[in-house]
């Protein structure tokens, strides 16, 4: 396996699930909700994922688990702020403040355990390709999973009705209401996706890219996630560069040092973020097609008048 | 019911706060962690030594204990509402709660302070540190014996003196077995990120080094290490469940009998401001025992630990060149304490730049 080889493959398994939050995040934020508990559901789906496959012995009923885990999260929060009209940013914070002391006390007994790694699956013929093969088709389900989602959303946001529906409820909830779409329902289904997917992502921490449980396992990655929402600026394709982009910095600093280059490791470390604002501030020159694609309503309570 | 209420308490407020017992008339010790105690690493060691003060000491004493709590401005807030709570005795257990444990102890001078592994103390602030590059030294030596392509990888913290040290003494170890040994380091700038610290395991290993060691706090790199078929070495605490395979021996930190011995003397008023800096031979930390290794590399070890024990060998003993190729220890010559804790320059030997 070559250097280069080795080194896509790190970005890949590092990426994943920066992309998979990401891209939940993006439909509940198209939605208009702006949910901040992406790192709370994160990590209580990585502590369900494990818990499940340490007591069912199977890894797959591990990421269902951890899937199911995020989105009865996000349900949480869709009543809070849906229903019950509170606060979306403090509730979102809550909500991570929540899902890390709740899944600390979830994972105490699973604490030390050997992990139970996702298996690869080679798909046939595509996975002998040079380069190609080994890099993008012998891989674990939840990446095949993301590459999955984010075309899904792709297509379900710009190609389909029910699509133009969810942008439309997060552009102008009051025109949406109107025109008598159902503003909270489709809102409770976007907020359940982003915790489904939030899930998913918190699965892959906890049972591909380092196959354990330790507490505070996530380190962050739930707030990239949605710093890169607004870095694609809600499009579901530069999510996935975003996500890789932050990824490839990420681990080409670290071969950087191990390499011996001789530049501060300090320096090296911040370059993740200082590629993202860079980029951040070459793709929103153009202001108009910023504010086309930022949803209107996002962050903004609904109430229906009855 | 405990454990349920800490759980509350850690949503509501990031910083879990546990009182382990009620009664009013015992001494309150308290400690102050820098990660969560079950940790599997560092803080982990440091709630073993609570719970021995805890098992040996319980008629005369309750423990509390604060965990994770981050280093910086929140960590003087932390450590007051300790001192206000009515503790007696607090130990705060990482290199960054330095400051403000010494800020503390100015607005509460009859509360004992006791923080690890600093260098500032005061009338009533004691520091306390465990010679970790001891085992280092025997780490270097182990791994120069195993590794086939003579280069091992270290992942490691923050460029604090501390961490320097035990790369430096890793080194001087290895090059005594093998004076063309050579190690990659890299700097995760994180005591815990299992994702980041596998990662840079991963580098490490891809760039071709076939022993692995860590100064980070989580069993990542073991379990890496352990995929990719090659051997590490734990830190803080026994690692082996994550690489039954793969751990040639771990540094054990086992606080305990300092925290007795430090409260006994709190009870009975002959507590004074020390700087302790003890070693393998006083037992704050051991070595995990030496498996998947030869019997003559564990034999070799086990001489090196003895001789380290009974003084006999010190590792930063001359001749020794700094990295690059400057004399600093002559022939015989030993470091002293001040220059080790102050240690902000590399030995020959390292191939990295140390981060200013």
């Amino acid at each position: 396996m070559g250097i280069v080889e080795a080194i896509l493959l790190s970005v890949i398994t590092a990426a994943t699930p920066l992309v998979l939050a990401a891209a939940g995040e993006l439909v509940t934020e198209r939605s208009g909700v702006l949910n901040l508990g992406v790192e709370g559901m994160m990590i209580m789906g990585a502590v369900c994922a494990f818990a499940a496959t340490q007591l069912t012995g199977s890894p797959y009923l591990g990421v269902l688990a951890g899937v199911a885990a995020g989105a009865s999260f996000s349900l949480l929060f869709g009543f809070l702020t849906l229903t019950l009209v509170a606060n979306q940013v403090a509730t979102g914070l809550a909500l991570t403040l929540l899902g890390i002391g709740a899944s600390g006390m979830i994972g105490e007994s699973f604490l030390g355990m050997q992990g139970i790694k996702l298996q690869p699956i080679a798909i046939p013929l595509l996975s002998e390709l040079p380069l190609v093969g080994p890099l993008l088709f012998r891989q674990d389900a939840i990446f095949y999973l993301s590459v999955a989602i984010v075309a899904g959303i792709h297509w379900f946001l710009f190609r389909s009705r029910a699509g133009l529906k969810l942008r439309a409820v997060g552009d102008s909830h009051g025109s949406a209401h109107a025109l008598g779409v159902d503003v909270i329902g489709i809102r409770y289904l976007a907020v359940l996706f982003g915790g489904a997917c939030a899930g998913l992502a918190g699965a892959q921490l906890s049972l591909v890219y380092t196959p354990q449980w330790v507490e505070n396992m996530s380190a962050g990655r739930g707030w990239i996630a949605l710093a890169l929402v607004v870095f694609s600026s809600w499009r579901p394709w530069r999510i996935v560069v975003g996500g890789y982009l932050f990824g490839a910095v990420s681990i080409s600093q670290l071969h950087a040092q191990a390499f011996g280059i001789g530049i501060p490791s300090q320096f090296l470390s911040s370059l993740p973020y200082v590629a993202t604002i860079v980029v951040l501030i070459l793709i929103s020159h153009n202001r108009r097609m910023t504010l086309i694609n930022t949803p209107a309503s996002l962050g903004k309570p609904f109430v229906p008048d009855r | 019911m405990k454990k349920l209420l800490l759980a509350l308490a850690t949503t509501t407020a990031v910083l879990g706060f546990a009182a382990a017992a009620s009664a009013q008339e015992k001494a309150k010790v308290c400690f102050v962690y820098v990660g969560s105690k079950t940790d599997g690493g560092w803080t982990q060691a440091h709630d073993i030594g609570r719970q021995q003060v805890e098992k040996e000491l319980g008629d005369k004493v309750e423990t509390q204990f604060l965990e994770n709590v981050p280093e910086g401005p929140d960590a003087e807030r932390a450590i007051e509402r300790m001192a206000r709570s009515g503790c007696g005795l607090i130990f705060t257990t990482s290199f960054g709660f330095m400051d403000a444990t010494i800020n503390v102890a100015q607005k509460f001078p009859d509360v004992k302070f006791e923080h690890a592994t600093g260098y500032k103390t005061a009338p009533n602030v004691a520091t306390y540190n465990a010679r970790f590059y001891e085992g280092r030294y025997i780490q270097g030596q182990i791994a120069a014996k195993m590794s086939e392509k003579g280069v091992a990888g270290y992942i490691a913290s923050f460029p604090i003196p501390e961490v320097v040290m035990g790369i430096n003494s890793f080194v001087i170890g290895a090059r005594s077995v093998n004076p063309d040994f050579k190690i990659k380091v890299i700097w995760a700038n994180t005591w815990f990120d299992p994702g980041k610290e596998a990662d840079a395991a991963k580098a490490l290993i891809d760039q071709g080094v076939d022993i692995l060691t860590q100064h980070t706090d989580t069993t990542a790199p073991m379990q890496v290490a352990a995929e990719r078929g090659i051997k590490a070495f734990g830190q803080a605490s026994d690692m082996i469940a994550a690489g039954p395979k793969t751990q040639l021996t771990a540094i054990v930190d086992t606080w305990g009998a300092y925290y007795v011995k430090r409260t006994n003397a709190f009870l009975d008023g002959t507590w004074q401001s020390t700087s302790s800096w003890d070693g393998l031979k006083e037992g704050i930390l051991t070595m995990a025992p030496y498996t998947n290794m030869p019997d003559d590399v564990k034999k070799m070890a086990e001489e090196t630990e003895a001789k380290i024990k009974s003084g006999e060998l010190k590792p930063f003993t001359g001749p020794l060149n700094k990295q690059d190729g400057s004399p600093w220890l002559k022939e015989g010559e030993t470091a002293d304490d001040a220059t080790l804790l102050g240690m902000n320059f590399y030995v020959e030997g390292v191939d990295d730049k140390l981060p200013q």
